[in-house]
């Protein structure tokens, strides 16, 4: 079967670091990932099950990977070579469609007893990544034994699959594993500084932007509606789209600072006229939460300056080695809060947002594993180019 | 003798039309057999003894005794002087409001007054920085006056410099400088470049704090003052003068000393003095002079061509100097301004082209951002008219004028807001005065800044969409040449990249084969529309 391989060679991941660096996107032309014939994975246990994608999301934790942008605390978490592909709907030998949820927990690791964590029913936060009997991975499509979503085939544990309701399409169905992170995210924010009310900012209208956006939207239906989302986009049909899923208000992302202190009424710490004219040093109030789902460096620096003292800053977006200047956080006691994957639950929540609004249509197109150059590309550049999540069609693909 | 203004009407003899274009110029054609030209006047003849007219109005005032008998040992005096924002562009020094000043603090001391306060009337504008304040008064007063404190900048937002002085009969309030309402002598230095300027706008809106200027400076105000360079048909005059009339009920003494500047703008020598004159008078002299002065600006970055315009300093000369009770001095005045300004024109117009430059009241030393465009082109420009717009109702107002995307932020912080929040909301004058306008208004932060820094303060940039009000309403569309497409189509108008293009959208509006109607502005000049 054929299957996009990601292998460990330093030399071709430095390229693509480089090519990274020029163009977003670039490092699948010169890095270490290509499109080869492969055995289909060998089932770790009996329990597992074959798993063929019908759809397969391109993710930014992929798209570092591919630029070589990805931390290197991911390598005990990771296995090579492997093929990418996490946000998977595909089919059960049973034909059953399933969504994937891809993170490799301790039941199906084979771990007992399970961790603390996974007792509590965090599996994200699972304790055995590493261990058990299936290579370090902290997620299906990132070790070299379960295969991943780019590909024909893969496999899957029985834990891992979430059946997919008939009225919800391949595309619809495709968004339901980062609208999971979305809805976990929009708990986290919900249940900090944001719990009695006031402004949220979000830093971010890509697709977890959006998707965060809507979650928050759909955890307050028939709630707290007038709540003030302020949303940044660069991009005209991120604007569009942020507006119809929720946002407040849109501003471009130079524009947050000016934004949030407009609202809140804020001063602005500045040591010159023109930097405190135009809002850009470090606002004295500021919104109690800040969504950053963009995880740059710029975008958390930003996020520090505009939220109020004592607020949450969550990073929903996964951000790479980072020179942020914490003093702002300590001096203002800040919280600043990673958010991380999902509970099992929150894929049911997840598909009723993706039906409730109509979140296949943000699939803005598919490609086939021959022309994944292409589809990188267009996923690296999204915004740019009116879209929002690039996906693989494996629906021709042969086993 | 000077000629007066006139109006061409264009046929296929006539040459290109210059158009400023911010800081930089077009020559366009305009289309023959249905264009016309509204050419200013030249400038009248000044004053020749400057220093003369000055005494003989204060030794001999309209409806008032002469200033020297109205000075006391004792009193308390206060002299206020208009802002930085006039004249446009700056007058060559010494500025006349300098020679006032020291023709008034020479009989004030003469009468032995010491208690004197010089303030810049400034409103809700930036505070005028030391060498603004400098050029205005002149070295030898600043130094006076200013290390000891004694010469400042109006501040609206000092609760304990402020005094409520009643209601006029249409529930306006008014409230003004503390230290000048108190004083026992109130004298006005004014500039009236245009006919909106002086009479008792100068006092009650140039002392007055935003609860008393909000009161004129509306929507509703500014759409029924046909036009705000006609004070006699303009509800914003109308307002001040009901003011000012709350002001002399309240004791207030008010000494006026009004001056009007001819139309020399740009000199008779020197590369602009091309800009003063009429196109098919342009030597071939004068066309070198011009087509390298383009092309020399043309290869400058934007913030040296800023520096270039806004260094400079005109050579205008001072037409008259009135002095006394504030109405009788007003109108003396305005015939002054009109003499200068007015040009008949019979009848109005399908499209109305008009060239914006560099400068307009509220970006001197700064940057001309999106809104003062607006402010300049549907405000200033558009009211230009005595009897009835140059355009008619539902005609097309097509500006040419860069309109970059680009705000000072030390003089402009409140305007960057109301452009990336207001403006992507609503150009709904009435809209955005509901919705925004108090919260600009309260906001600590501008109000910090206004009164610390050098910015508008907060609320100054819808008073400069509302300025462009009666425009809007009047006008079915607004094409801007050669601006930044973004910007102009967060002003809500409709951006093109030549005259031609624009003279051919305009079609969309007004019909096949429009009338068209330039206003060659500046120098200054005013359409007595009939």
């Amino acid at each position: 079967m054929r299957a996009l391989v990601f292998s460990r060679r330093p030399g071709q991941l430095a390229a693509a670091a480089v090519a990274g660096r020029i163009r977003p996107g670039a490092g699948a032309g010169v890095g270490p990932i290509g499109l080869r014939d492969v055995d289909p994975p060998e089932p770790p246990t009996d329990e597992w099950l074959p798993f063929r994608p019908r759809l397969a999301g391109i993710c930014g934790s992929d798209l570092a990977t591919i630029d070589g942008r990805s931390s290197r605390y991911f390598e005990p978490i990771v296995s090579f070579p492997f093929t990418p592909g996490h946000e998977v709907v595909g089919d059960l030998p049973d034909g059953t469609r399933a969504v994937l949820v891809p993170v490799l927990h301790c039941e199906v690791r084979g771990v007992d007893p399970v961790c603390p964590s996974c007792a509590s029913g965090a599996i994200h936060h699972c304790e055995r990544i590493a261990f058990g009997h299936l290579e370090p991975g902290l997620q299906s499509g990132f070790t070299r034994e379960t295969g991943g979503g780019w590909s024909a085939g893969m496999v899957v544990h029985p834990a891992q699959v979430v059946p997919v309701p008939d009225d919800l399409s391949d595309e619809a169905a495709v968004m339901v594993e980062p609208t999971a992170c979305a809805v976990h995210a929009a708990q986290v924010v919900l249940g900090g500084a944001a719990r009695d009310g006031g402004p949220i900012a979000v830093i971010g209208a890509g697709t977890l932007g959006l998707l965060t956006l809507a979650a928050l939207r759909h955890a307050e239906r028939g709630g707290d509606t007038d709540r003030l989302i302020l949303t940044t986009a660069k991009h005209p049909e991120q604007r569009r789209l942020a507006g119809e899923l929720g946002a407040t208000r849109v501003v471009a992302p130079d524009e947050l600072a000016r934004a949030v202190r407009g609202v809140t009424g804020s001063l602005v710490l500045a040591s010159d006229d023109a930097t405190a004219g135009a809002a850009a040093g470090q606002l004295t109030g500021g919104f109690p939460t800040v969504v950053d789902c963009v995880g740059s460096e710029e975008s958390i620096a930003q996020a520090l300056r505009v939220v109020a003292p004592g607020g949450d800053v969550v990073l929903v977006g996964m951000p790479g080695p980072t020179h942020v200047d914490l003093t702002p956080l300590w001096h203002r006691e800040t919280s600043l809060r990673g958010c991380y994957a999902y509970r099992r639950a929150d894929f049911d929540t997840a598909i009723e947002v993706v039906r409730d609004l109509d979140l296949g249509r943000l699939v803005s197109a598919t490609y086939p594993l021959d022309r994944h150059r292409d589809a990188i590309a267009h996923a690296a550049a999204a915004g740019a180019r009116g879209a929002v999540k690039v996906a693989f069609d494996l629906r021709g693909e042969r086993p | 003798m000077p000629r007066p203004g006139l109006v061409l009407d264009v046929d296929r003899s006539t040459p290109p039309i210059l158009f400023h274009h911010g800081e930089s110029f077009r020559l366009e054609k305009l289309p023959p057999g249905r264009s016309r030209i509204v050419y200013p006047a030249e400038p009248l003849a000044p004053l020749k003894d400057v220093a003369g007219a000055i005494d003989d109005a204060l030794d001999h005032p309209l409806d008032s005794d002469p200033l020297s008998a109205r000075l006391f040992p004792g009193m308390k005096l206060v002299i206020a002087f208009d802002d930085v924002s006039l004249p446009l562009p700056k007058m060559r020094r010494p500025d006349i409001r300098q020679r006032v000043i020291e023709a008034v603090l020479d009989r004030a001391a003469a009468a032995g007054v010491d208690d004197v306060r010089i303030i810049a009337a400034l409103a809700l504008h930036r505070r005028m920085t030391e060498a603004e304040l400098r050029h205005a008064v002149g070295d030898r007063v600043y130094d006076a006056f200013a290390p000891e404190g004694r010469l400042y900048n109006h501040d609206a937002e000092d609760p304990d410099d402020l005094a409520f002085l009643g209601t006029t009969p249409h529930g306006e309030e008014v409230e003004i400088n503390k230290r000048a309402a108190e004083s026992d002598l109130l004298v006005y230095v004014n500039i009236n470049i245009v006919s909106m300027d002086g009479g008792h706008k100068s006092t009650a809106t140039g002392l007055a704090s935003y609860r008393s200027i909000r009161h004129h400076h509306n929507p509703a105000t500014m759409e029924h003052s046909r036009s705000f360079m006609d004070r006699h048909s303009s509800e914003l005059h109308h307002a001040n003068w009901r003011m000012g009339e709350v002001i002399r009920k309240a004791g207030v003494q008010v000494f006026q000393i009004e001056t009007t500047l001819n139309t020399d703008t740009f000199g008779d020598t020197g590369p602009l003095s091309v800009l003063q004159k009429r196109e098919w008078e342009w030597t071939t002299r004068d066309r070198v002079t011009f087509m390298g002065m383009k092309a020399g600006l043309d290869r400058m970055s934007a913030s040296a061509r800023r520096r270039i315009f806004q260094g400079w300093e005109a050579p205008y000369g001072v037409t008259s100097v009135t002095a006394g009770a504030v109405e009788p001095v007003h109108e003396r005045t305005l015939e002054h301004c009109f003499a200068q300004h007015l040009v008949p024109v019979e009848g109005q117009t399908d499209v109305l082209t008009m060239g914006l430059p560099y400068i307009c009241p509220y970006n001197v030393h700064s940057i001309m951002n999106p809104i003062l465009v607006m402010c300049l082109g549907l405000g200033y420009f558009f009211n230009l008219y005595r009897g009835k717009p140059l355009v008619r109702e539902g005609g097309v107002l097509i500006l040419s004028h860069p309109t970059p995307w680009e705000f000072h932020p030390v003089h402009h912080p409140s305007y960057i807001d109301f452009f990336e929040e207001v403006l992507a909301d609503t150009t709904d004058p009435k809209v955005m005065a509901d919705t925004y306008e108090e919260r600009y208004a309260n906001d600590e932060w501008y109000r910090h800044l206004y009164r610390t820094s050098y910015a508008y303060h907060g609320v100054h940039p819808f008073y400069m969409w509302y300025w462009g009000a009666h425009a809007l309403r009047h006008l079915g569309s607004v094409i801007i040449v050669g601006g930044d497409v973004k910007a102009v189509r967060r002003l809500g108008f409709r951006p093109a990249s030549t005259l031609q293009d624009a003279l051919e959208m305009a079609t969309d509006t007004v019909g096949p084969q429009p009338t068209v109607t330039h206003l060659h502005n500046p120098p200054i000049v005013m359409a007595d529309v009939t």
